[in-house]
């Protein structure tokens, strides 16, 4: 129970600072709050036994914050005019929360109320199978057969790497077609611009 | 022009020292992805922290005398093309992504069949990735701090 205790301050913590990275009137301060927030999910992924994607998102975090500072840092002239109206915020956060709670109940809240409801109650993910109204899912043949099936010790690395290696070419796939973007978006302004200063 | 001189030498040597183990570390974590948490991608983010190290230290135009874009380039479409390779070897002998190595002796490095190979390939490719788009984003500093007008 402590453990969720604190999971849930983290996650007032992360909305305090997303709502501080839209509203900041500088660019390095809302870099600045982002990089609150992503640290703060860290812990949680942390807390939740989630080992690697803490290791993933801490330097994932730490390597954007310092490309976005070292962007934002020189540019101040170009810190977007957002309107500070905090009425249209809340209005905003209100509409989400809303459609959120409709979207929870329309799915029948959560399992262990009826036989309506699909959303699993927190930590029993639906591949786990543990609750009635949901198929027994995969996860458990997945921890069943890692050993033998794969030979790796880490069962994550087990899932993204064999059992659903496609997944794992979808996303390898993604950051190439990004990256591609960046390149294409990005170096060549640069590189003219470059070639003019020098 | 400060930009082409970089930083103080105590941060350029610091650096120099550091970026190093750094990229060690980075592959340490991709190699022991299936012993232990981490994987390819967290390692080739922090191989291409190293880089980033470098890049910022040294200031861009120095760095990209070693770290060349044409490198990077090179290195990010050959972490991508061996993933494919290992998934078409694996189609090979039976279905894509087949494990076509033995399994080997739980908790060994070298075991898990293919995981480790493609460990290998995706830290490469991520790495060389996000170092090519820190590369290109600096470029884009350069070209915003003088205004052409």
């Amino acid at each position: 129970m402590g453990a969720e205790l604190l999971i849930v301050i983290l996650i007032v913590f992360m909305l305090v600072a997303a709502v501080i990275a839209l509203e900041a009137d500088d660019l390095l301060s809302s870099v600045i709050a982002m990089g609150a927030a992503g640290f703060a999910l860290s812990v949680i992924d942390l807390l939740v036994a989630a080992p690697d994607l803490a290791i993933t998102q801490v330097v994932v975090e730490v390597i954007m914050l310092v490309l976005l500072i070292r962007v934002v840092l020189k540019r101040r002239d170009t810190a977007a005019a957002l309107s500070h109206d905090l009425l249209r915020t809340g209005i905003s956060l209100l509409a989400c929360g809303v459609v959120l709670a409709v979207v929870f109940f329309a799915f029948g809240g959560l399992a262990e109320n009826g036989p309506a409801g699909v959303v699993p109650p927190f930590g029993e993910p639906v591949l786990a199978g543990g609750n009635a109204t949901v198929e027994p899912g995969v996860s458990k043949d997945y921890l069943e057969q890692t050993v033998e099936g794969t030979g790796a010790v880490n069962s994550v690395t087990a899932v993204l790497l064999d059992f659903r290696a496609y997944d794992t070419l979808g996303e390898a796939t993604v950051i190439f077609a990004s990256v591609l973007g960046v390149y294409a978006l990005l170096r060549q302004i640069g590189r003219r611009k470059e070639h003019l200063t020098l | 022009m400060k930009q082409q001189h970089g930083m103080t030498s105590i941060v350029k040597n610091t650096a120099r020292l550091v970026s190093g183990f750094i990229a060690i570390f980075g592959v340490y974590v991709a190699l022991t992805g299936h012993l232990g948490p981490g994987g390819g991608f967290a390692g080739g983010v922090i191989v291409s922290s190293a880089g980033a190290l470098i890049v910022l230290a040294f200031g861009r135009r120095l760095a990209t005398k070693v770290i060349t874009d044409e490198v990077v380039h090179v290195a990010d479409a050959l972490g991508a093309s061996l993933f494919l390779l290992i998934a078409v070897l694996g189609f090979l002998t039976g279905a894509f992504f087949a494990s076509f190595i033995p399994v080997g002796d739980l908790g060994h490095l070298k075991s898990a069949g293919t995981i480790p190979l493609s460990n290998l390939a995706i830290l490469v490719k991520v790495g060389a990735g996000l170092l090519g788009a820190f590369l290109a984003l600096s470029a884009f500093r350069l070209a915003g701090k003088e205004p052409s007008s």
